[in-house]
Parts: C-alpha cells; sequence; structure tokens
C-alpha cells in the first residue's frame, strides 16, 4: 500500500579487494522492526552503517521516503542511529544529550525543554535529567541512547547491536521494551544482531546475511519453518539434517531417497528454497519425539540415546539413527510423568513426513 | 630472601637521595646567610631572594624567557593537536614513518640539534634572535606534546564523533562541542609541558641565543661571579617551585581526562 520507507537497489560496498556487500535488493516497509542477521563479518553493520551514512555505496543506489541518499551526508539524512557502545557523550548530562541533536536543529528553547522531559519520560529516566553521564549503567546508559535518537523523531532508527553489551536478565527486559517503543512511536526500527533469538523475538521481518549477501528475508515464523537454504535453517535455531537424493519429481510430489529414513514421498512446498541441488532433508529437534509405552507416531524409527542434556523444563536428547555418523538432536519437554532417559537407551523416535524440509 | 628486600631497600634508598638531594641544596643554600656556598650554615636570611627583585638583568631574561616559552606552548600544542589527529583519525601513505620522523627530535641529542640550527640559521642570512629559540624549542617540544595528545586523541572513542553527526551536527561544530572539551586536558598539559621544557632549555638556547639571553643562559653566566651564587640558589628555588608546581597541574589535567573519558587510569608521571 505504502511505499518502502528503505529501498537498496543492486547495492555493492567494496574495501580494496574485499567485497563487504554484494548485490543487495532490499525493502524495508514503513512503521517496520526489520532486523539485520548473520554472524560477524557478515556485512550487517556496514549495511547498517550505509544506511545511516557513514559508509559510501561502491554501486547501486539507496532510497530512503523515496529520496536517493547519493552524496546526502549522515547529519541531514532522516535517521538516526544508536550505536553499539552508545556514544553517550561524557562531558554532559543526560539532558544534555538528548538536547544534543534539538540544539543542532536550533529549535526554540522552550520547545527543546518540552521534547527532552518527554523523551527522557517515554525510556523511563525520569529524574536522571541532570545527572551527569559517566555515572550511568549500562542499561541507562542504552535508554540516554534511545531517547537522544527518538527525540528527533527520525524516519527510520537504526541500531548497531544495541543490547550486545548488556548481561542476560537486563538484555531480555530491553527486548520487550525497544518492541514496546517502536509500537508506541510507530517510528521504523532497523536492528543489527548477531543474536538469532532477539531477531526472532523482536522483528516483524528478519534478513538473514551470509558473506556480504542476503540470503533471505521473511517473517520470524517463515524464517525458522521455511528456511530456504541448509545456512540459513542452520543459523536460525537447532536443525538436523539428513542427506538425500531426489529421485523423481511428478506435480505436486517429490520422490526422495532419505538417509535412515528411506524412500519417501514429500510435497512440493516442503522444499522450501526451490527443487534444485537439494541434496538433504532437515528436521527441527522439537518436530522429533521419543516415543513411550503404547505411544505411536506417523512413522517411527529404533535409535539409541548418546548423549543426554537435562535443562530443568527441556531435555535434549543426541540419539544416533541406523547408517548416520552423526547423531540426531531430539528435543522432549519434561511434561509430568515423563521419564529421562539414560545414555545407551533404546528409543522408539517417532517423526512425520510432514515436519522434514527439503534443502540445498 | 631477607637479605635481597634488604638490598633494595638501600637501593632505592641511595637512588633517591642522588637524585633530590643536590636539588634540595638549592633552598637550604637560598636562605644561608653566608655568600659563601658551604656547610656549616651560618644562619637564615631571605636577602638573596631581595636581590632578585632589584636585577634588571635578570628580568630581562625572566621576560625573554617567559615569552619563548609561552610562544613555543602554543604552538608546539597546535601543531601537535593536528598531528595527533591526523595519525590517530586517518590513515594515509607513510603514516607509520611521518610519525617517526617527527618523534624524532625526543631522541636526538640537543648539542647537535642547536649545532645545526645554528649552521643552517646562519647560512641562511637570519639574525639571530628570540625568533630562533623559539624555532628551537617549538622544534624540540612538539614531539613530547604529540606523544600526550595522541593518547588523548586515541582514548577519544570514534562513535562519539559519528553521534554528533548523526544527529545533525556539522563535522566543524562536532569538533568544538565533543572533541575539543573532551581532549582539552591533554591540550592543557601540552601546553604546560612545553611551556616548562622551553622554560629550562639551555643549550639550543646558548647556541642560537643573540644578545638577548634566555634565563638558563644568564644563570650560566653568572656562575663565573662566586658572589652571585647565593642569589642563583634562590633564583634555583623559585623555578624549581615553579617547574613543580607546572608538572603537578599538567598531570592533575591529564589524569581528569582520563577520568572524563571513563578510562582506567594507567601510568602518567606522578
Amino acid at each position: 500500500m505504502t511505499l518502502p520507507i528503505i529501498r537498496l537497489s543492486g547495492l555493492d560496498k567494496f574495501y580494496g579487494e574485499f567485497q563487504a556487500l554484494s548485490q543487495i535488493n532490499l525493502d524495508i516497509k514503513t512503521g517496520e522492526f526489520f532486523s539485520l542477521l548473520g554472524p560477524s563479518g557478515c556485512g550487517k553493520t556496514t549495511l547498517l552503517r550505509a544506511i545511516a551514512g557513514f559508509e559510501t555505496l561502491s554501486s547501486g543506489s539507496l532510497q530512503i521516503d523515496g529520496l536517493s541518499m547519493e552524496g546526502v551526508p549522515a547529519n541531514k539524512r532522516p535517521t538516526n542511529m544508536v550505536f553499539q557502545s552508545y556514544a553517550i557523550f561524557p562531558h554532559m548530562s543526560v539532558a544534555e544529550n538528548v538536547a544534543y541533536g534539538l540544539k543542532a536543529r536550533k529549535l526554540p528553547k522552550v520547545e527543546i525543554k518540552a521534547r527532552v522531559a518527554e523523551a527522557i519520560d517515554m525510556v523511563g529516566l525520569q529524574g536522571f535529567d541532570e545527572r551527569a553521564s559517566h555515572a550511568l549503567s549500562g542499561g541507562q546508559r542504552q535508554r540516554v541512547a534511545l531517547a537522544r535518537a527518538l527525540v528527533l523523531k527520525p524516519r527510520v532508527l537504526l541500531l548497531d547491536e544495541p543490547l550486545s553489551a548488556l548481561d542476560k536478565k537486563l538484555r531480555e527486559q530491553m527486548q520487550s521494551e525497544l518492541r514496546r517503543l517502536q509500537r508506541a512511536v510507530g517510528i521504523t526500527f532497523v536492528l543489527v544482531t548477531h543474536d538469532q533469538e532477539e531477531a526472532l523475538t523482536m522483528s516483524d521481518r528478519i534478513a538473514v546475511m551470509f558473506d556480504g549477501k542476503i540470503a533471505q528475508v521473511a517473517s520470524p515464523q517463515i524464517l525458522y519453518g521455511k528456511p530456504s537454504t541448509r545456512k540459513v535453517a542452520a543459523f536460525i535455531g537447532m536443525m538436523n539434517f539428513l542427506d538425500a537424493k531426489v529421485l523423481a519429481a511428478s506435480g505436486d510430489n517429490v520422490e526422495v531417497e532419505v538417509q535412515s529414513l528411506g524412500k519417501l514421498t514429500l510435497s512440493l512446498e516442503q522444499a522450501t528454497g526451490g527443487l534444485n541441488g537439494c541434496d538433504s532433508v532437515g528436521v527441527r529437534p522439537e518436530m522429533l519425539t521419543i516415543l513411550t509405552g503404547s505411544q505411536t507416531s506417523e512413522r517411527e524409527i529404533e535409535a539409541e540415546v548418546t548423549e543426554v542434556s537435562y535443562y530443568g523444563d527441556m531435555t535434549y536428547y543426541d540419539v544416533k539413527f541406523p547408517s548416520k555418523e552423526d547423531p540426531i538432536t531430539v528435543t522432549m519437554r519434561n511434561t509430568a510423568g515423563r521419564e529421562v532417559l539414560e545414555v545407551g537407551a533404546k528409543a522408539r523416535v517417532g517423526w512425520s513426513t510432514s515436519s522434514l524440509l527439503l534443502l540445498k | 630472601m631477607r637479605g635481597k628486600i634488604g638490598f633494595f631497600r638501600w637501593f632505592i634508598g641511595f637512588f633517591l637521595l642522588f637524585l633530590y638531594a643536590p636539588a634540595m641544596l638549592l633552598p637550604i643554600f637560598a636562605f644561608n646567610a653566608s655568600s659563601i656556598v658551604s656547610f656549616p650554615l651560618t644562619g637564615f636570611t631571605t636577602e638573596w631572594f631581595l636581590v632578585l627583585f632589584t636585577n634588571e638583568t635578570l628580568h630581562l631574561a625572566a621576560r625573554n624567557s617567559l615569552l619563548i616559552a609561552i610562544t613555543t606552548a602554543i604552538f608546539s600544542t597546535l601543531l601537535a593537536v593536528l598531528a595527533a589527529r591526523a595519525s590517530t583519525r586517518f590513515s594515509f601513505f607513510g603514516r607509520r614513518s611521518i610519525m617517526g620522523f617527527v618523534m624524532l627530535p625526543m631522541v636526538l641529542p640537543e648539542i647537535i640539534i642547536g649545532v645545526s640550527l645554528l649552521v643552517v640559521i646562519i647560512q641562511m642570512g637570519f639574525e639571530l634572535s628570540l625568533w630562533s629559540i623559539t624555532m628551537g624549542h617549538i622544534l624540540i617540544c612538539t614531539p613530547f606534546c604529540i606523544a600526550i595528545l595522541s593518547s588523548a586523541f586515541m582514548n577519544l572513542d570514534k562513535s562519539l564523533e559519528e553521534a554528533s553527526f548523526d544527529l545533525g551536527q556539522t563535522r566543524w561544530n562536532t569538533f568544538w562541542l565533543v572533541i575539543f572539551p573532551l581532549v582539552m586536558p591533554g591540550i592543557v598539559a601540552s601546553l604546560l609541558i612545553a611551556f616548562t621544557i622551553s622554560l629550562d632549555e639551555f643549550i639550543i638556547a646558548f647556541f642560537l641565543a643573540g644578545t638577548e639571553p634566555t634565563l638558563p643562559v644568564y644563570i650560566w653566566g653568572q656562575l663565573r661571579f662566586p658572589a652571585k651564587l647565593p642569589s642563583l640558589m634562590a633564583l634555583g628555588t623559585v623555578l624549581l617551585l615553579v617547574s613543580i608546581g607546572l608538572l603537578l597541574i599538567a598531570d592533575y589535567f591529564r589524569r581528569r581526562g582520563i577520568r572524563k573519558t571513563g578510562i582506567e587510569n594507567t601510568g602518567g608521571f606522578l
């Protein structure tokens, strides 16, 4: 319906011989919480910095709000950034930090004061206005950085691994708070992270990047449920892989020969990245069940437990399938009465053909 | 084990004694009533300090020295800010070797610098003056200033600059609003160090002085007259206090700068 707020087309970035970004084509929708996810060195931060105006493009175009950003410096772009180190000005108080961008715009003093107070309220730092910024905790610095950027009402807020410096508890709290804040202000957020869990819980859509290329752009559910390649599947959550060979395809059905599981008929939809070049079958650990007593499943396979990791609410089993070297991981919820198996025990593993993905 | 610790105690004791005892003699004899500098002390007097107040040549030399020291401090710091900023923020061809050559005067014997500057200035047909001394001092002070300012600029998180730019500020204002206040303590320290070095520098001043001597050159000239010795002791006492005072102030600013940027304090002179 509306134009994308950010449109990247054919974007390349070289550092000398090294290609940091290659042929990035991406539309980010107005008002969405978008994440750039990938391992370190995949180019996600470079891409974010290119949007902010800190990196010049080698080729391709970048449009923000329908306007080409070519030759537009960072201080003239409708974007603001929350830096990984927060970059809070250490010689200024909280209020002075938040007012910094407003002062640069030469707004009237009364308006600056009102907007600063509003922004400080919004991030929950009431009463900290005059606090020196070096006397703040990590979480508080993060909030100052957010307030300082959001007070300018940018079209896009760019966040460079904003939570990586926080401890686990605080990180989880800030995740939901960031999400709440994003819904409240309605500004497009573009987040860079290497933490797949963080990306899944916070984002409307995620772009997974490897080696300077975008591998898949999708919602968290689709990314997890229907990853388009084996690499994406392995990066997002856990995934077991079995060698597979496509025997025949007719209409909606695909005939495959799968290691340990034998000859199967899958639907074409299960080849999420297309049928070409598919050589493995993936299945999520929670899609497998260890059957007890008289329980039955659509399909069953005999396996041996080789490793047990007990997590309280869950148990992670490594089991060995016949004719497969590497173990297969099965996660089981520890519901009432369920017995935790021991290493060496024989297990019946239940599975279904519909939970398999055909991947390349 | 005990013997070893005992040895080191003695070692440190003697080391400090040799280092500071001569300097301690200055104030002792400055207040000694006898005009002969030797023990035993004969009585307390402030006469030698009063002599300093009435000596016109001394005042002129002191004025020359202050003029040179202030000019040197300002210009060395200015040059050092540019060099430190360039070497810490930008990478350019031959950066390491250029910085190496810039820092070289720090380890070159001053007598070599003095002689070669003298030859160059005479050959180029310039008169020896306060300006020639000032230029020599800038040459030897700049490396010290660069060393101080490089660490000030290096401690500066690059994303602070980017944040300022990102928040809509211009590069010029970013320098004055963010970078300058944060390296200010380093600049103050650099000014004071250059001032102190220039104030008591002798060799270069001796070679490049024309008809107007600096304070150290004047002192050296006075040493020929034994009667002047006690008043020189008084002058030395004053200079000693001024130098220590300036160093303390310089280090105070350095520490304050470190606290501001929130970095652990490592090293420093005091």
